[in-house]
């Protein structure tokens, strides 16, 4: 990807529409700058248009209106492969190749750019231990791992050819309360280590508070406002504290212990 | 005499019948699968097509077969010998289990498994070959496996134009009201058939991905 640029952003949104048909928009007029090494959290209900927000990052769907720059570079300008190859994608359910092993899934990226046999089995290695998995499950199918293994493989997946950006839709919303803690501790450490470009998509507040350096929070396909996780508990936005009374305790505790 | 009698004492011919009647199962069976497997492929990159090319195979199998074998008998070269004209029918019976089975193979692909192969930037030709055919395999040899049965059957009919196979017995046997003759050119033929089955569905469970 080019080098970085002057506004230090990684991704931004100029008045972003996006509609299925005319006059059902899923996504109404987003302006939003994600900067480099930050974690974004776009929190919201279902509906709410984080996902599609997600998608059009690295041009799963197209902007009806307005321009999603990546690197300084309408996503509609670049050639699409190109442009996911440099971008990390977690699903809630890792989405894994269920007809591939964990080698064949973790390598994945690196096997259709093409890099030399050696090279992608060494990087496998090096992506288990760093995502807390054993050497021996690489010859494993998904089917035959936990939850959160699979999770962990599916994160390993996207980190493999070591994109600067990740992109992450509800990657531990399926997982049991204390390996979701956990994971969510390990994305931490991680996080602090590899300083990603991270676009996280929950509709769990304390998720949100907890992981995110910035928190956007939308409503009916709109931005309503974007917040440091500090000045969440403070805002008088009448959505925020809707989301702080609907998840109860105080929200700067949670954040403080990081659990649940 | 009885069937077994019979056969034994006519295995060369036996033989050689179930020579010609597997060589129009596969010769057909194989050419439907050259056909087939890209037209569902097809139709589920331009669902447009897909009335059109499900429908036409839809009515192809509701032309009965001694019908399509009289409108196939003009076509050049393909008339000119009846043995082309009957691994041409069988063909076109073998096509709609196929381009059936191919489509629904394809679709029933876990979205998000395609998503995230999307998303990781595979291009359509990977995810085809590395993603849907691989996970489509087993739903794909059960439309082999069908049509594969199917042909065998309908193969027997082909006798009737005089192409051969297992159906020369059952035709001559009809002729000279002999039972143990048709039955000389039936029992083979639902041999072949339960094999042919019995070893495609053993591929089918072997292929099967999970």
């Amino acid at each position: 990807m080019s080098d970085s640029s002057k506004n230090g952003a990684a991704i931004e949104f100029r008045n972003v529409s996006y509609s299925l048909s005319p006059g059902h928009e899923l996504l109404t007029g987003l302006n939003l700058q994600i900067c480099r090494g930050e974690t974004l959290v776009l929190l919201g209900r279902s509906g709410s248009g984080k996902t599609t927000t997600l998608k059009l990052i690295n041009h799963l769907v197209s902007p009806t209106q307005g321009e999603v720059y990546v690197e300084n570079r309408p996503t509609t300008q670049w050639d699409p492969i190109r442009l996911r190859r440099g971008i990390g994608y977690v699903i809630q359910d890792a989405g894994l190749f269920p007809h591939f092993t964990v080698e064949r899934n973790i390598g994945l990226v690196p096997t259709i750019e093409e890099w030399p046999a050696e090279r992608i089995r060494q990087r496998v290695r090096e992506l288990l231990l760093l995502v807390g998995l054993e050497a021996g499950l690489t010859g494993r199918y998904p089917r035959e791992l936990s939850g959160g293994q699979r999770q962990r493989v599916g994160v390993a997946r996207a980190l493999a050819a070591d994109p600067p950006i990740l992109l992450m839709d509800e990657p531990f919303g399926a997982l049991d309360a204390i390996t979701r803690a956990e994971l969510q501790r390990e994305f931490l450490s991680l996080q602090k280590r590899l300083q990603k470009t991270v676009v996280f998509v929950t509709h769990d507040l304390r998720e949100a508070l907890l992981l995110g350096t910035r928190i956007a929070l939308m409503e009916s396909g709109q931005l309503v406002a974007t917040l440091a996780p500090q000045e969440f508990a403070g805002s008088g936005d009448p959505l925020v504290k809707q989301y702080l009374e609907a998840f109860g305790a105080a929200p700067s505790a949670c954040a403080d212990r990081g659990i649940e | 005499m009885n069937v077994f009698q019979f056969i034994v004492q006519n295995r060369s011919e036996v033989v050689e019948l179930t020579l010609e009647h597997l060589w129009m199962v596969a010769a057909s069976t194989l050419l439907a699968v050259l056909v087939g497997i890209p037209l569902g492929v097809l139709i589920t990159r331009w669902p447009g097509l897909n009335k059109l090319v499900l429908g036409s195979a839809n009515i192809i199998q509701t032309i009965p077969s001694l019908a399509l074998f009289g409108f196939l008998l003009p076509v050049p070269w393909i008339g000119a010998r009846s043995e082309r004209l009957a691994i041409l029918a069988l063909t076109l019976y073998a096509l709609l289990p196929l381009i059936r089975n191919t489509y629904a193979g394809i679709k029933g692909v876990d979205a998000s498994v395609l998503e995230a192969g999307r998303a990781m930037g595979m291009t359509g030709r990977q995810l085809l070959f590395q993603v849907e055919l691989p996970l489509a395999l087993g739903v794909i040899i059960a439309g082999v496996r069908v049509a594969t049965v199917i042909s065998v059957g309908l193969a027997t009919i082909a006798a009737a134009i005089g192409a051969g196979g297992l159906g020369e017995y059952i035709f001559r046997g009809l002729a000279m009201v002999n039972n143990q003759l048709i039955l000389a050119g039936a029992i083979p033929a639902s041999a072949l058939a339960l094999l042919a089955d019995a070893s495609l569905g053993w591929l089918e469970k072997r292929l099967s991905p999970g």
